[in-house]
């Protein structure tokens, strides 16, 4: 295919998240020309995420990550809470094998993306900050469009690939009609505190040692009832506390996502872990819910979509990601455009490297695997009554009340009867919650 | 321990503040008429946007931490909303 002027660069990469920096990097490293652009002021400071990164896939990337890069603490705890407004009952799993090898650490974004986008400039890569991507450049093509470049104030660039990595919101991707606006309940926000405490009152507070972290998920009355949840992750020497709530649930419940944030903090059950810490930031983040069923085409010609711009994020339920999909979907873009470029050919049929892998990866297939898993968790009883039960069943064993004690078992039972939850909605979320988890 | 307000919160924040340009524009009628007035004041975790008493929305994008909540809840027509030019906007030290 005839190109009507000279590419500026071999790639160029909007937007220098996880996704765009790794694909930036692993291009760089292939001796490729990479131009990585960035709106914020300097990589990672329009950056925001919870804070848990799955980081095996990242290790492969840079074998020295765990030392090199700016990480916070290596997550050994894992808690999931059902809250209830004067009861909670969890699942502690602490467990030092989760440390060796590291499987998960929490991160600051602002200070883990400079760090790559440093990483990407050392391989080659040339980075431009302070820059918004207006729109990309088309011109005609065989079928329909290719995108041939970006547009940038008054300035166009020109390149065989673009990369849209531009975040949730991927106004790039939305502009060439590869993704189209969301249903709501596909989508959540997430508000989020950084506060500040010493690292030696972290560690007495969550049951750490040295660079240990704890990872806290939360569902209930954290959220008033709105589908969502909250959490607590551990940094070196603060904690991030924050919600994610259901937009549908948010907006046909008509309440206000700040007054569901204080009441998370207000919690009886919360507040202790956050006593005397400091506000270092505030932030929020639209997180993408929707899994399998938000994914449509990843490429066109001339142009591939990675990370959260993909909506490349999934809950399982117990685990929540994003991050660890952003790297492997740039590992697998990399892979695409690096073999559509030797070829020649950088058309949607010459970047089919880039789904193709992907969906073969082990994130890939994790898409597939959770696919059912969104529309198991947007139910009610997730949020509210499950954990009441759970409280209800534990306070019958526990409250010994000078009544002779029954059965666990026929507690159970009839503190189900009193529940609003029926027992068939029971076995149906447990068959349900089975095959979709 | 209550939590700090939002404004105070706010001032935790850096922000490079674009005083030529403001990246949200709402239109008044469709929002009023589509009830997104209301719901983009719900959903706004910065408090960018108040309803006054005549009923129409004020914006202060100047606190905007740049998520996309109201875009994604408003209606077609109801906001025009982007990201600030390059350099502009929010600048996370955490993140």
């Amino acid at each position: 295919m005839p190109e009507t002027a000279e590419p500026d660069f071999e790639v160029i990469v909007i937007g220098a998240g996880i996704a765009g920096c790794v694909t930036a990097y692993q291009l760089a490293r292939q001796g490729r020309s990479v131009l990585l652009i960035e709106r914020g002021e300097a990589p990672g400071s329009k950056n925001l995420s919870g804070g848990v990164l799955y980081s095996r896939g990242i290790q492969e990337v840079f074998p020295g990550f765990l030392d090199e890069a700016p990480v916070e603490r290596r997550i050994t705890r894992n808690y999931i809470n059902f809250l209830n407004a004067g009861s909670s009952v969890g699942i502690d799993y602490q467990d030092m094998r989760l440390a060796d090898p590291v499987n998960a650490v929490t991160v600051l974004r602002a200070k883990l993306d400079a760090w790559l986008a440093e990483k990407c400039e050392e391989a080659g890569a040339l980075i431009m900050p302070g820059v918004r991507v207006d729109r990309v450049l088309t011109e005609d093509g065989a079928v329909g469009k290719r995108v041939v470049g970006v547009q940038a104030g008054e300035d166009e660039l020109r390149a065989r690939v673009v990369v849209a990595a531009d975040g949730v919101n991927s106004f790039i991707a939305k502009e060439v009609g590869l993704r189209t606006d969301e249903p709501l309940n596909h989508l959540a926000v997430g508000v989020k505190s950084v506060v500040s405490l010493p690292r030696e009152t972290i560690e007495a507070r969550f049951n750490l040692t040295g660079d240990e972290g704890a990872a806290i998920a939360v569902v209930g009355d954290c959220t008033e009832g709105v589908g969502g949840g909250g959490f607590l992750y551990t940094n070196i020497d603060s904690i991030s506390v924050g919600v994610v709530v259901r937009l549908d649930d948010l907006t046909a419940k008509k309440k206000v996502v700040t007054d569901i944030f204080d009441h998370f903090l207000e919690h009886r059950f919360i507040a202790p872990y956050l006593e005397g810490g400091d506000l270092a930031e505030y932030g929020c983040h639209l997180v993408a819910e929707g899994g399998m069923k938000m994914i449509g085409e990843i490429t066109m010609d001339g142009m591939l979509v990675v990370g959260d711009a993909a909506g490349l994020t999934l809950n399982t339920g117990l685990t929540v990601r994003g991050m660890d999909l952003a790297v492997a979907s740039a590992v697998a873009a990399a892979e695409g455009i690096g073999s559509g470029l030797e070829r020649d050919d950088t058309s949607k049929a010459g970047l089919a490297g880039y789904p193709q892998r992907f969906f073969a990866s082990y994130a890939g297939r994790d898409m597939k695997t959770y696919a059912r898993a969104p529309a198991f968790l947007e139910a009610e009883r997730m949020y509210k009554q499950y954990g009441e039960l759970f409280a209800d069943v534990l306070y019958s064993a526990f409250n010994l009340d000078t009544q002779p004690r029954r059965h666990l078992l026929s507690v159970a039972r009839k503190t189900l009867t009193q529940s609003p939850v029926k027992m068939r909605q029971l076995v149906r979320d447990g068959i349900a919650g089975a095959r979709a988890l | 321990m209550k939590p700090l307000s939002i404004p105070e919160r706010l001032t935790k924040n850096r922000f490079n503040l674009d005083e030529q340009e403001c990246h949200i524009e709402v239109n008044q009628e469709i929002a009023r008429a589509t009830g997104t007035g209301k719901a983009i004041v719900a959903c706004c975790p910065a408090h960018v946007y108040t309803e006054e008493p005549d009923g129409t929305i004020s914006v202060e994008y100047a606190a905007c931490l740049e998520c996309g909540t109201c875009l994604a809840v408003a209606a077609p027509g109801a906001l025009k909303w982007h990201y600030p030019r390059g350099g502009f906007g929010v600048q996370f030290r955490e993140g």
